[in-house]
């Protein structure tokens, strides 16, 4: 009893930490329409600077507390939206992910660099000072948690019903340019929104420290508990959003203490936040199809078939003399590009073409590699399996994701990677518990420059094929899909189908990938697969242009040189993440990312497209009747 | 009559959407307590011209006075607060607030609440009636009184309206052209832009017809008339 008791306790402690975190994230959800994929990791750098100001330099608790949370947090939250979400507002949800996990990639590259990976630890509130309850000991900091908890609730919601500030920031999700008109500041009511966004952020960073420990990613991903309680609200209604984090808190102590501890369903605890979100974004009614919205989304120009084929001749040549003029080492090295080349191409028709963001697309990759190593031959039909395979499990995530959209479909893929890493890699018919596979050569190519002349024609031929599908109707279905669902649904077409499609083949370019990337390796483990690597690899493809094949073969090549940058030149590597970040920035303007510089640049003039040479003509009144 | 200067002037203003013009120079006065009607065809930049005056949009050259200062550079809300009030085409007003949050968010023209809210529910008791309501829910013609019940309690100097009349039945259109003629009554300056002319030019002292970016015909309603007519039943449009 007393057992049940103290677990009682202990949810409703990590409960009320995420009600603390999902608060600051519904907050500025709901006045910005960002939804800030970043806010883990805002709470984890302010912990992090917590340990260093109270615990390295001894200053004071409760004036470390009034710096990091009164002060450096909506500092930071204030900046944050002037530099980076300010040009947002109106952007499709796809760029507004994205350039939050720029945000996220940056902000662990930036703690990491500051606080180099040794142990820490920060001591809870008022350490010692215990009481009993019942047989249960209470200790203050637990108080303090969930005390913080009720008080953060109670002024957001009387922030936001009753002030007119709060009121305010509502209206400016209805209708910015309305509110102005009646007379708001409304860039100061945004950076306002965020600064106590990140308030909260580092005060359930801070809270939660003592439970989860001071961990760049422990704490960046206990966002994902945030988030599930933040959908259970449906990102607007804080009292649920409360609710649903009190339980998701009771529902993992309950599982802590009685689920086993060895097992199938071992890894089943680490998952139930993955698992909460699943049904969370399953059971909440969704929105409706929006009419009329018009994603200024301009693609770059489609090559034809011969200037396609000429530039992937050029490819697999210079693939073919670097594979024999270069030492194995970098053969290796521009193998590993052009897989996560190819990689990035499935997203072309996933991201680029469709709209839709997959934030697990590493997860597919894994599949691939699994598959592959399963089967134990080198044979190219294995890749054919790891494709198929893949494309399985890519249609098993769409399906019950089919009513969902946006934003809650990019988070079920979230969902689901954490799901895969903590669950499903684990078992044995995967890569066991912290094990790993052999994967044979394929082909049986075991010299490293012949590896790197099949990986350039994989990755060529896949491209190929994207650009064909591009060309092809089912292209038109997508990018018509993507500028209005409600158009499409109006001539007839079926979404669901056409979206589960488009999951299955992106799925299966990755696992095809992971089929090559498996034998690269020759040995994989499901830390090569973790969900976080997904993040730069999306943020990655969409920096280099997630709507080109080149802009794929820049990002997979830059993604290779990434950590490679990293280890050999440190101060570089830490840069390199900045640099990302702020590119990622630069997505609110050019969604057609680095590539499209490219195409630019081997222009004599700009690209002229139909109407700005009609009416450029028209503006000197020329053609003006 | 005296002449005085005009409460609001745009002087050979040129706006653009990025590279496609859409004024190519107007010159539009509205001179103090004065109604002046806005004419003319769709595309003419009929709601381009108000989103200059208002500071939504900046000119790409020209100039714009209020009250005989030079706002070019000057914020929409920074305009708002000093006096201007700007009821945008279509709905203008938040329909996830509630009609009372609604009111209450007018008072960041300066005004204070409890006063705004005395005036609005005063004017128009149906208001009163849905004060809790969210304004998403109302129908068309109460949605635009909502709108209207700022411009009423907000005390303005300037009044600047976009379609008043779009979607709505006739009566109502009536209802709400003769607030603005209660307005004006009591000193407000006011542009109306209209796609659809007859209620405009019934309360209106000038009228101005706008065609491609220009403004071909400007003075009393009655000499217009003949501008309009070959404007909407014929003739180079």
């Amino acid at each position: 009893m007393g057992g049940f008791l103290a677990l009682t306790i202990l949810g409703l402690v990590t409960g009320a930490g995420y009600a603390v975190a999902a608060g600051g994230l519904v907050l500025t959800y709901s006045t910005s329409r960002v939804f800030n994929v970043a806010h883990g990791a805002i709470g984890m750098v302010m912990a992090f600077l917590y340990w260093e100001l109270s615990v390295n330099q001894g200053l004071p608790v409760w004036l470390t507390l009034l710096l990091v949370v009164g002060v450096v947090a909506p500092v930071l939250g204030a900046v944050v939206e002037r530099i980076m979400m300010r040009q947002l507002a109106d952007a499709p949800v796809g760029a507004t992910l994205v350039v939050t996990v720029g945000l996220l990639v940056m902000l662990i590259g930036v703690a990491q660099a500051i606080w180099p990976s040794t142990a820490r630890t920060v001591p809870p509130f008022f350490a010692g000072s215990d009481l009993k309850l019942g047989g249960a000991v209470v200790s203050v900091h637990d108080l303090i948690t969930i005390a913080a908890a009720i008080v953060a609730a109670a002024a957001l919601y009387g922030l936001l019903t009753f002030t007119r500030v709060g009121i305010a920031m509502r209206a400016a999700v209805d209708n910015r340019g309305l509110l102005a008109l009646y007379g708001a500041r409304t860039s100061m009511l945004s950076a306002m929104s965020w600064g106590i966004g990140a308030a909260l952020a580092a005060l359930a960073g801070i809270l939660l420290t003592p439970v989860v420990g001071l961990s760049y990613h422990d704490l960046t991903l206990l966002v994902m508990s945030a988030y599930a309680a933040a959908v259970a609200g449906r990102l607007l209604s804080l009292p649920w959003t409360f609710v649903g984090a009190l339980l998701l808190g009771l529902s993992q102590s309950y599982a802590v203490g009685y689920l086993p501890t060895t097992g199938a369903l071992s890894g089943l605890r680490a998952a139930i936040p993955a698992l909460f979100l699943f049904a969370a974004l399953l059971l909440a009614p969704q929105a409706q199809l929006r009419v009329g919205q018009i994603r200024g989304i301009r693609g770059v120009p489609v090559p034809g078939l011969l200037r396609a084929l000429g530039f992937g001749a050029l490819a697999i040549g210079a693939a073919a003399v670097a594979a024999y003029a270069l030492p194995g080492t970098t053969s290796d090295r521009l193998s590993l590009g052009f897989i996560y080349g190819i990689v990035m191409l499935s997203l072309v028709p996933l991201t680029g073409y469709g709209g839709y963001v997959s934030l697990a697309q590493l997860t597919f990759v894994g599949v691939g590699a699994i598959t592959v190593a399963r089967l134990g031959t080198a044979s190219p039909l294995a890749l054919l399996a790891a494709a198929g395979a893949a494309a399985l499990v890519g249609a098993l995530v769409a399906l019950p994701a089919l009513r969902l959209q946006g934003l809650y479909l990019a988070l079920s893929t979230l969902a689901f990677g954490l799901l895969m890493d903590k669950l499903v890699f684990q078992a044995s018919f995967a890569f066991g518990f912290n094990g790993s596979l052999a994967v044979p050569r394929i082909l049986g190519l075991d010299a490293q420059s012949h590896y790197l002349i099949l990986t350039a024609v994989a990755f060529v031929g896949v491209g190929l094929g994207v650009l064909a599908l591009r060309r092809s109707r089912y292209g038109r279905y997508l990018i018509a899909m993507r500028d209005s669902p409600a158009g499409c649904a109006t001539l007839g077409l079926n979404l669901r189908w056409t979206r589960v499609r488009i999951f299955a083949l992106s799925a299966g370019i990755a696992g095809f990938a992971g089929g090559l990337f498996g034998g690269l390796r020759q040995t994989v483990a499901a830390t090569d697969f973790q969900l976080f690597n997904s993040l730069p690899l999306l943020l990655l493809a969409v920096v280099a242009g997630v709507t080109s094949v080149t802009g794929s073969l820049l990002g997979g090549m830059l993604l290779m040189l990434l950590p490679v940058l990293a280890s050999e030149v440190p101060a570089v590597g830490g840069l390199a993440f900045l640099v990302i970040g702020v590119a990622s920035v630069g997505l609110g303007r050019d969604p057609n990312g680095l590539a499209s510089r490219l195409f630019a640049l081997g222009r004599w003039r700009p690209p002229s497209s139909f109407p700005s040479v009609r009416l450029g003509r028209a503006s000197r009144g020329e053609a003006a009747s | 009559m005296k002449r005085r200067q005009p409460i609001l002037e745009l002087i050979d203003v040129h706006a653009a959407y990025g590279r496609i013009e859409v004024l190519h120079g107007v010159d539009l006065a509205v001179p103090v307590g004065e109604v002046v009607a806005l004419l003319g065809p769709n595309g003419a930049g009929k709601t381009t011209l108000l989103k200059v005056a208002s500071g939504q949009m900046k000119a790409t050259r020209g100039h714009v006075h209020i009250g005989g200062s030079h706002v070019n550079e000057v914020s929409a809300d920074a305009m708002a607060r000093a006096g201007l009030c700007t009821i945008p085409e279509g709905r203008s007003v938040f329909p996830n607030l509630t009609v009372t949050e609604n009111l209450r968010l007018a008072s960041y023209a300066g005004a204070p609440a409890e006063r705004i809210l005395q005036i609005a529910f005063e004017r128009f008791p149906r208001l009163r009636q849905r004060a809790g309501q969210l304004a998403g829910s109302l129908s068309g013609g109460e949605q635009q009184m909502l709108a209207m019940a700022r411009a009423l309690s907000t005390e303005p100097a300037v009044l600047l309206v976009d379609e008043l009349s779009m979607g709505l039945a006739p009566l109502i259109v009536q209802e709400l052209y003769d607030i603005i003629a209660a307005l004006a009554a009591t000193g407000v300056s006011i542009l109306v832009v209209e796609q659809f002319a007859d209620a405009a030019l019934a309360v209106a002292h000038r009228a101005a017809v706008l065609v491609h970016g220009r403004v071909v015909a400007y003075g009393k309603p009655d000499d217009v008339a003949d501008e309009l007519s070959t404007l909407y039943l014929g003739g180079a449009a």
